[in-house]
């Protein structure tokens, strides 16, 4: 049988996937993407929970199914923006590499 | 399945490999939903992110006519400690689930299966969830509303040419 302790660490190793993602590679797009995984892994944790708290009327708690459908919503709209600054600095730069983006660094 | 793609995303080398690999994580992702039965959640997962943002990703790669990264600019000691830094947050992980009694409990069974299935009822998922969001969360929705028109306008305003 199924435990939620099965559905937290799958949660946790996605996680931990897309925090390496975002460590290692220096693709801006890809640590975009990673970024996207990791926000999965949160909302994969939070259905668990929804399904793991059952309501005295035998429903699941929709409450943090509503909260997964706010991550959604502006997990699109961080991409809409992160997408549209990396098209005006690759039209900038030329690259897309986060080595050679070093302006700001001290 | 879900966590082979998804560990492919951070390994393969080219970006639009990587975004395939991604669109795969995703749908398995939707089908863990819908074993949880959260298929509102599911079809959302698949119509958004799936769709829209990997359309978005794929659009985004072939535009910029990225090429694979080269092999030999991989700086190993960056990479190690990267790697170093998520394995002691999977085993923090794993040493908080291990500790929480909750986790080794199986999930309680629903009053009645959430999609009923042939008898002409559908799933009240959606409407359960309409009522929630409209009702206790109608504040955050159009505020969310407003933050999705903000990046809409920014999205355009960034990528727009310079016309001076």
């Amino acid at each position: 049988m199924v435990t939620l302790g099965d559905y937290l660490i799958v949660s946790g190793i996605l996680f931990a996937i897309g925090f390496a993602g975002v460590m290692v590679r220096r693709n801006i797009i890809i640590i975009l993407m990673a970024l996207e995984l990791m926000l999965n892994a949160a909302n994969l944790s939070l259905v668990a929970f929804s399904r793991f708290h059952v309501d005295p009327s035998g429903a699941p708690n929709y409450n943090a199914q509503v909260f997964v459908f706010f991550v959604i919503t502006v997990a699109a709209a961080e991409v809409a923006v992160g997408l549209a600054i990396v098209v005006a600095l690759f039209r900038l730069r030329q690259t897309t590499n986060v080595e050679d983006i070093s302006t700001l660094k001290f | 399945m879900m966590l082979v793609f998804g560990a492919a995303v951070v390994i393969n080398r080219n970006p639009v490999a990587s975004a395939l690999s991604l669109v795969v994580s995703f749908l398995a992702l939707a089908a863990l939903f819908m074993s949880l039965d959260a298929y509102f959640i599911g079809i959302i997962q698949v119509l958004v992110y799936a769709g829209a943002i990997m359309v978005l990703f794929l659009f985004i790669i072939m535009l910029l006519d990225l090429r694979a990264e080269k092999l030999s600019k991989i700086n190993w000691i960056a990479s190690a400690g990267g790697v170093g830094v998520a394995l002691v947050l999977m085993i923090q992980i794993f040493a908080v689930i291990g500790k929480l009694n909750a986790a080794k409990q199986t999930f309680p069974p629903l009053a009645r299966p959430v999609l009923s299935g042939a008898e002409g009822s559908t799933s009240d998922d959606v409407h359960r969830i309409g009522l929630l969001l409209f009702d206790n969360y109608n504040l955050p929705f159009q505020i969310i509303g407003v933050v999705i028109l903000v990046a809409t306008i920014g999205a355009v305003m960034l990528s727009r040419r310079e016309t001076r």
